[in-house]
């Protein structure tokens, strides 16, 4: 019933993902001004075509304004929503809506960061903010990323038999894929047993099993349809998008699932697809855990089957029905500004556009998804899922 | 307590007046939570509004300080002590975030039975973390 409307929908015609994954030499904003140069010229526009712009918390100064001074834009719209990593997934979609409601024409989203030249990592305390009302209840304790998601694997594997080699095989995959990705900052292929050997970080999280911090950053530009038409770029549309925020509740606990179960939901019925129409999902993978909850959550295979479902190999592309994170993802190629969403709707468009590295790239991808979490699946998060297809 | 985990600095919470109430039953040892009347629901953090009615008569309540391992973990590197973070799930029903103190090396499986411990923050404030059961 939405085919029309769908129809309609606003297009992701420049996408652009630095190639650095270290730079202590330049600006946090420098980098933003890279990507977005990087994605315009993608698209085949100018910064005088754009007239919305999205950014997050990475962007330095307040809200958009920093931002849009230094790349002297003139929007007309603005927006900084902030959902950590997830953060780039809802501008697209809010970036969408906000041109079929006809508040602008070409919205550029931007994000980068240098997490890796300032030191940045997963198991240091996240930069509170000290008036938020749990604060007092959790710095205490010593709550960082990755004792976080480590508390949610723990209660996945009790729940649902989850194993660490099944874990594993999440990171073999993204090496499988990163191998051919230049630019990945880990392209050596890892087995099952180099995962377990390394070392422990949080229980039951290995070294291996956390993404990497990188310096760098990416660039989405959307317009509408009547403009995308006039490029010379393939068409890619989004047809369906969800977010949700989720949470720990004290009284009922909900730590194995995730917040994807209504972004998810909400896409698909959006898109007027299932999961099992998807060949190629970008999954946000700041750690092995990330990745099995949100397929769960999305419906690929049912609550407490995640183990079996990326065991094996099954998600190398060419392997099975449905590849994952064929640029590397998180676990192996890039994290810039400790925030995963931005790739993860670039390597998307890559494949629709038949743009994947020729030895990852899904043969005739059609629809592809991508999936960001940003937050902490052990305490607090956002989920976002887009769903686009190639017209 | 190891003498490793004696040489943990643990910040001191910044309170808030929502939240002076329970930093103040700490100092006196005693583990107090939010409970609806309303709707019969426990809550935490401590809110004057009830999460899940969204009422505003909430009252404090003490906890016996008893409860179980609801998920846990111990961090290991990149810290200069290392540390089990968990939920405890309290008798009441409550779920809680904390340390675990006195198991060692190891994180203790889901469901393992503790109790509170209260332990002396950087600031001098207390905070609820929670031991093994002691059996007599």
């Amino acid at each position: 019933m939405n085919q029309i409307v769908n129809r309609a929908r606003a297009c992701i015609v420049g996408a652009y993902e630095h190639p650095t994954r270290h730079a202590p030499d330049k600006s946090v904003a420098q980098l933003h001004a890279e990507v977005a140069c990087g994605a315009l010229q993608d698209a085949g526009l100018n910064a005088a075509d754009i007239d919305g712009y999205f950014c997050a918390g990475d962007a330095p100064g307040l809200g958009p304004l920093s931002m849009v001074d230094y790349l002297g834009l003139k929007p007309r719209y603005v927006e900084s929503t902030d959902t950590g990593g997830s953060s780039y997934l809802i501008h697209v979609r809010h970036a969408a809506q906000a041109i079929e409601a006809g508040n602008c024409n070409v919205a550029l989203v931007t994000l980068a960061g240098r997490p890796r030249s300032e030191g940045s990592s997963g198991t240091q305390a996240r930069a509170y903010n000290l008036l938020a009302p749990e604060a007092p209840f959790e710095s205490p304790f010593g709550l960082v990323p990755i004792n976080s998601y480590a508390m949610a694997a723990q209660r996945h594997m009790h729940e649902f038999g989850t194993t660490a080699e099944q874990l594993a095989w999440i990171k073999v995959t993204a090496s499988h894929h990163a191998q051919h990705n230049p630019n990945a900052m880990l392209r050596n292929l890892v087995t099952v047993q180099e995962v377990l050997a390394s070392p422990l970080i949080a229980d039951p999280l290995h070294r291996m099993e956390c993404c990497v911090v990188s310096d760098g950053g990416g660039a989405v530009i959307l317009a509408r349809p009547e403009i995308a038409r006039t490029l010379k770029r393939p068409l890619v549309r989004l047809i369906g998008g969800g977010e949700s925020v989720g949470y720990i509740n004290s009284a009922r606990m909900e730590i194995t699932s995730s917040a994807a179960k209504q972004s998810g939901a909400a896409a698909f019925e959006q898109a007027g697809v299932r999961p099992s129409d998807i060949r190629y999902a970008s999954i946000y993978d700041s750690f092995t855990i990330t990745v099995l909850i949100q397929l769960e959550d999305l419906g690929f295979c049912a609550k407490g089957q995640g183990g079996r479902f990326v065991a094996d190999g099954k998600l190398i592309s060419g392997q099975g029905r449905l590849a994952i994170n064929t640029d590397g993802g998180g676990l192996c190629n890039n994290h810039p500004a400790n925030r995963g969403g931005m790739t993860k709707i670039i390597e998307a468009v890559r494949q629709l556009r038949g743009e994947a590295h020729p030895a990852v790239q899904i043969k005739d991808c059609a629809l592809a998804l991508a999936q960001g979490t940003g937050g902490m699946l052990g305490s607090r998060h956002a989920s976002a899922t887009l769903i686009m297809e190639r017209a | 307590m190891s003498s490793q985990e004696a040489s943990r600095h643990i910040p001191a919470p910044l309170v808030n007046p929502e939240a002076q109430e329970f930093f103040s039953a700490a100092l006196e040892k005693r583990l107090i939570y939010k409970h609806c009347d309303t709707c019969d629901t426990p809550h935490h953090p401590p809110r004057s509004m009830c999460p899940h009615c969204h009422s505003c008569q909430t009252q404090w309540k003490v906890s016996t300080g008893k409860g179980m391992v609801f998920s846990a973990s111990m961090l290991r590197k990149g810290v200069p002590v290392p540390y089990c973070i968990a939920y405890v799930t309290l008798d009441e029903g409550v779920t809680m975030m904390s340390d675990l103190i006195g198991f060692g090396d190891v994180t203790p499986p889901v469901g393992t039975r503790v109790q509170v411990k209260f332990v002396t923050t950087d600031g001098g404030a207390q905070v609820p973390m929670f031991e093994p059961v002691q059996t007599l």
